[in-house]
């Protein structure tokens, strides 16, 4: 009998993967190896409603035990992948045991990128959130350093909770890597708004027993928790002689440039057109995508077309949905008061093509400009910004 | 608890039980039911759970709100029967439930 395909992460991309080979109509032997105790479960919650109380822990499962079974997988559990043996297809797993392969997918995800700040939380397993759920009481402070998603997400979340809660933001505005800076204004009132204390341009220099200090102030805490972005799982890969630049390096069907061996999810580096060159990208949309993209690869199928890259956060009422990449715009256009209230849009537009959106609690705005990214359509600004034109009438 | 009958893509149907509280598009992924994609978890987010309702079952469903409608409208494959499996909870009530998957969420 041929050896296993063997994938190695058992988180989102895991799990849609082994789905995707089960309906692509793959017919041999599965292993999947997660080093949490936990089936592949959904991260997005962990930070909003599954830290809030609202979810329970069996709903974030992606799919029960028994999905697994039937698809013809095995789960190794609480097992951590030490090594590759590229030239042996074997996976050397941390407890000696040794794990042939035929193929390997590497799903590996990110951790959190660590501070020297010894005594800090952060959030990114089930784990995390047992440890900081217990801390987030009325009465408590909370001190999140970094103002990304995951960080005012927290916020949002423990500021329901009657924490008193401070974000110390070192950039001179809130979630600068990923949204423009109308947005990020937007985000500073509306937490102000919600009794949270935002600080940006903090440079925080140490944590001394639970006060952090920062050039020119102190902040108390009960808890203290990092969300200072991620760093992708690629150290076996590197090791193993994989190409790795930021992520592992993939093709158009997520294989690495070893054919046996793919990559997929937060830990793969793919070539994508919309922002002509190669990206990383830490999303659900990402993991799921590039699962259905190795599971066709592997089955010799025709993979799926990729998608414009989408992303969301929830925060307090608001649900904030982008799509496609901002970073290289030359335009942005607003849509709706940004200054008032909790309903716009900035649209992001490079040479005259859309390029992305931030639809803040504007569903066609986002359903629309994904359609409208995808045929690179070059939309006139002033009715982007017109909200006497409806969005389904866009297209020009 | 109520049994909910999909019609997959393919034409193949498939009954299963969902549990009370839970939404239609979970009992779906659990379940393993081809063509609801819900990319998203059920944030209402993504608009890739989306399902066809027989006509005599729209009404007795939970209303839609502003922003489902919202994510349907812009839906590639919708109909005026179309609803996202996300937003609708499952009750006793929805017992004997046909839905018809779409050939795609894309």
């Amino acid at each position: 009998m041929a050896d296993p395909l063997v994938i190695i992460g058992a988180g989102q991309a895991a799990s849609q993967l082994v789905a995707s080979l089960a309906q692509d109509g793959f017919q041999g032997e599965i292993c999947l190896v997660g080093d949490e105790p936990h089936l592949p479960y959904q991260r997005p919650p962990l930070s909003k409603k599954f830290l809030a109380g609202e979810l329970a822990l069996d709903r974030l499962y992606v799919k029960p035990a028994a999905f697994y079974e039937k698809a013809g997988s095995r789960l190794l559990l609480g097992q951590r992948a030490q090594r590759i043996d590229r030239a042996g297809r074997a996976v050397l797993l941390a407890d000696g045991s040794r794990l042939p392969y035929s193929t390997l997918v590497l799903a590996t995800g990110s951790r959190p990128r660590e501070l020297p700040l010894p005594g800090a939380f952060y959030l990114r397993n089930i784990a995390d959130v047992d440890a900081i759920r217990g801390q987030l009481a009325p009465g408590k402070s909370l001190v999140v350093i970094g103002g990304g998603y995951i960080g005012l997400e927290l916020a949002a979340v423990a500021v329901k909770l009657g924490v008193a809660v401070t974000v110390l933001e070192q950039a001179p505005r809130l979630m600068a890597r990923g949204v423009g800076p109308v947005v990020s204004q937007f985000y500073t009132r509306l937490h102000g708004e919600e009794g949270v204390v935002i600080r940006t341009g903090a440079m925080v220099r140490s944590l001394e027993g639970k006060r952090v200090v920062c050039e020119g102030a102190r902040y108390d805490a009960d808890i203290v928790v990092v969300g200072a972005g991620a760093v992708p799982n690629v150290e076996l890969a590197r090791e193993a002689g994989l190409a790795v630049e930021d992520g592992i390096v993939i093709d158009e069907q997520c294989r690495t440039d070893d054919a046996s061996i793919y990559a997929i999810g937060d830990c793969a580096s793919l070539h994508h057109d919309l922002a002509g060159r190669r990206l990383r990208l830490e999303s659900v949309h990402n993991a799921l995508e590039q699962a259905r993209i190795a599971a066709a690869a592997i089955c010799g199928r025709k993979p799926p077309a990729v998608q414009v890259p989408w992303f969301w956060t929830d925060q307090y009422d608001v649900k904030m949905q982008m799509a496609g990449l901002s970073a290289d715009h030359d335009l942005a256009v607003v849509r709706g008061d940004a200054e008032r209230g909790r309903s716009f849009a900035v649209f992001y537009l490079r040479e005259g093509t859309l390029i992305a959106v931030d639809a803040i609690n504007r569903a066609p705005e986002f359903m629309m400009s994904k359609q409208l990214i995808a045929e690179r359509a070059k939309i006139d600004p002033a009715r982007l910004g017109d909200e006497s034109v409806a969005m389904k009438d866009m297209r020009n | 608890m109520a049994k909910i009958v999909f019609e997959e893509p393919d034409g193949t149907e498939r009954a299963i039980d969902i549990a009370s509280g839970q939404s239609i598009m979970e009992g779906a992924v659990r379940n393993g039911i081809v063509g609801i994609d819900a990319d998203c978890g059920g944030a209402c987010s993504c608009a890739t759970c989306m399902v066809y309702v027989p006509e005599d079952w729209l009404a007795r469903l939970p209303a839609k709100d502003s922003t489902e409608q919202s994510m349907l409208e812009f839906c590639p494959h919708v109909q005026a029967n179309s609803r996202l499996s996300c937003q609708i909870q499952v009750s006793d009530a929805l017992d004997g439930l046909r839905l018809k998957v779409p050939q795609s969420q894309q």
